[in-house]
């Protein structure tokens, strides 16, 4: 070997070695008890494969995350694109309005939003007032209170990356569309969105893995209700103490989370040059 | 072939609250012409350029291709060819891709446009690069690209704007002579900018010398550089001698005029705008200045050896210097007394700006 390959080697020792102990190792146990369960190998798996339950907890947790990344990103662009409008002061302000919700503590929000959606809360008292509805809504403790808080609290995840991508779009690439005779849809299509895509595309697979394992907000905004895979493996440890499934359950979604990234890094910017000038 | 159409300004301007970015200006491109902006940095010329494109809006006056009247319309309704200095070529496309752009926009049927597209790349010698990314090109190829992204949707009017400003010297060269090819194979109507004096020459049939958003000058290459109106295009374009001198008396285009550097009077060519008793400025091109058996007294001071010719710096009796040139002779030294006599007919009295 190299001479500069060991040196190269000494200096990453010591990161290597933390993150073997402190994360790989751990991890590794984990999933070691996935396969430890005494009805057989592989038996965690078909219980949670056979169980209505899982598979439906599994498709729920999906389809919020899904929701919610949508609804993020289709919430994100419109910030994010007047924040590239927008200069000194009123840029200032609301660069902090976006990033102000990062410093309180997402415990704190979502008890804020159990107030805000209860039945006789503001919200609802507000929305019988103005008349658009004269029952209640039940905002709290099912899939839509799990979304509003998701959606909230996820939100700068998805605006910042994106607000990256707009920025760094050369303004002259939209003149030079407009002077080759494209309408103003045209240019959108064609130029700016697909130049916005690595940034959108970033920030939805962000906040879709986020909620994948979001844990506090639906935990107190869904409750028994819209019960999420995160709170299903807690509850295997908690009330089943039953390890192995829980493991077996964090295993099925780590490999599903990793294939989606495989997909989507493609279009992710890993220093490809995309928008290289 | 599409000669394109001839553009108009009419007392076109373009004020940013206080500052005249472009003042009132009248201008006529013919049809077919290659008409280039010249002038120092912030001069306007990008302001004029981005007026004819649509890109800014004009403050006052109309502006017209051909027969219309396109002063409100987007650049995207004026049917222009743009070429930037950075390109601005789209990343996320081909190189055909990008050529393909304003066709695709435009609608028109597929086969079309590959042919077209095919046609475009092989005339700026591109043929096997269509499907190449944008980033796997040299500067030079990119321009390249830019241009016939501009030229395939066969443009009423082609606009540049310093499009050689990101290429090293030698390449600039190449690109220049490969424009003025294109150029004559397809005539079309071209403004060009540069701040290059000698990328103005080579390309253009007319020169428009800029200076604090107005025209000081347009004219033929010839005409710019014999005939300046003044000192700033005299000093804008080639090499020049300017010394002060007062004008005695005018007639018939010519003007008698007193040099203090010489101690002498003579009579020359005199620009429009002078009146008796003006102090001006002589121009005097150094390749009429002539170190000869007779005239004034001077010593060289400084010899630079050019190649084919050698340049010259004299010092005269009276402390006022000159530039001359001339073929190289072995004989000059510096520090030689020599003789030194300038073409009277050659040289010009231009107002002081
Ligand atoms: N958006 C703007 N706001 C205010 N002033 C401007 C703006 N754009 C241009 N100007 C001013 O207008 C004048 C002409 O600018 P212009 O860009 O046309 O110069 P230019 O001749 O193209 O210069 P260069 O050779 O540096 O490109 C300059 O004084 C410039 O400062
Ligand atoms: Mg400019």
């Amino acid at each position: 070997m190299k001479r500069r390959h060991i040196e190269t080697l000494l200096l990453l020792a010591p990161a290597v070695i933390f993150l073997g102990l402190a994360f790989v190792a751990p991890l590794a146990r984990l999933f070691s008890l996935a396969f430890t369960d005494e009805a057989g190998m592989f038996s965690t798996f078909s219980t949670l494969i056979d169980s209505e339950v899982y598979r439906r907890v599994m498709v729920n947790t999906f389809l919020v995350a899904f929701a919610v990344a949508l609804i993020t990103v289709l919430l994100a662009w419109p910030v994010a694109y007047i924040l590239t409008r927008l200069k000194g002061f009123w840029f200032a302000f609301a660069l902090y309005g976006v990033l102000f919700p990062f410093w309180i503590s997402v415990l704190v929000r979502t008890f804020s939003w159990m107030i805000l959606l209860e039945r006789n809360g503001p919200l609802n008292r507000f929305l019988i007032n103005i008349g658009i509805t004269d029952k209640p809504l039940s905002l709290l403790f099912n899939d839509t209170g799990v979304m509003i808080g998701m959606v909230h609290v996820l939100l700068p995840y998805a605006i910042l990356p994106l607000y990256g991508a707009m920025l760094r779009i050369d303004q002259r690439l939209l003149l030079a569309s407009d002077g080759l005779g494209a309408g103003l849809f045209d240019t959108f299509r064609r130029i700016y969105f697909p130049l916005c895509l690595p940034g959108l595309v970033g920030g939805a697979t962000f906040v879709f893995l986020l909620s994948l394992g979001f844990f506090i907000t639906p935990a107190l905004l869904g409750g028994s209700n819209a019960i999420t895979l995160s709170m299903l493996i807690a509850s295997f440890i908690n009330d089943r103490l039953a390890w192995s499934l829980a493991a077996a359950g964090s295993l099925i979604l780590l490999v599903i989370v990793l294939a989606l990234l495989a997909v989507t890094a493609r279009f992710l910017p890993f220093g490809k040059g995309v928008y290289a000038r | 072939m599409n000669r394109g159409l001839p553009l108009r300004f009419a007392a076109a301007a373009k004020s940013y609250g206080e500052v005249q970015a472009l003042k009132p200006t009248d201008l006529e491109v013919r049809d077919g012409e290659f008409l280039t902006l010249l002038g120092p940095s912030g001069s306007g010329k990008t302001t004029l350029l981005n007026l004819a494109a649509g890109y800014l809006e004009p403050s006052g006056g109309r502006i017209f291709i051909g027969e219309r009247d396109v002063t409100d319309l987007p650049a995207r309704r004026r049917n222009i060819g743009m070429v930037f200095q950075n390109y601005a070529l789209f990343p996320h496309m081909t190189v055909a891709g990008n050529v393909a752009y304003g066709l695709t926009v435009r609608r028109r049927p597929r086969d079309e446009i590959a042919r077209r597209v095919a046609a475009a790349l092989a005339m700026v010698r591109l043929e096997e690069y269509g499907s190449r990314r944008i980033q796997e090109l040299s500067g030079g190829q990119q321009q390249r690209v830019a241009l016939a992204r501009a030229i395939v949707i066969e443009p009423d009017v082609l606009l540049m704007d310093e499009p050689l400003g990101a290429l090293d010297k030698q390449l600039r060269r190449q690109v220049q002579l490969e424009l003025r090819r294109l150029h004559e194979e397809h005539r079309r109507t071209t403004i060009y900018v540069t701040h290059d004096q000698e990328e103005a020459l080579v390309l253009s049939d007319r020169v428009a010398v800029m200076r604090d958003g107005r025209i000081e000058q347009l004219g033929s290459a010839s005409d710019l550089y014999d005939k300046p109106v003044n000192a700033f295009v005299a000093g804008f374009i080639g090499e020049s001698n300017l010394l002060p001198a007062k004008v005695t008396s005018l007639e018939g285009g010519e003007a008698n005029v007193a040099i203090g550097a010489f101690a002498q009077n003579a009579t020359v060519p005199a620009a429009d705008g002078l009146n008796p008793g003006d102090d001006a400025l002589l121009l005097i091109r150094p390749e009429h200045v002539r170190i000869d058996r007779e005239g004034l007294a001077a010593e060289i001071t400084e010899v630079v050896y050019l190649g084919e010719l050698t340049a010259f710096h004299l010092r005269l009796a009276g402390g006022a210097t000159l530039w001359g040139r001339q073929i190289t002779n072995q004989a000059l030294q510096r520090g030689m007394p020599v003789k030194v006599s300038w073409e009277r007919a050659a040289a010009r009295i231009v107002p002081k700006d």
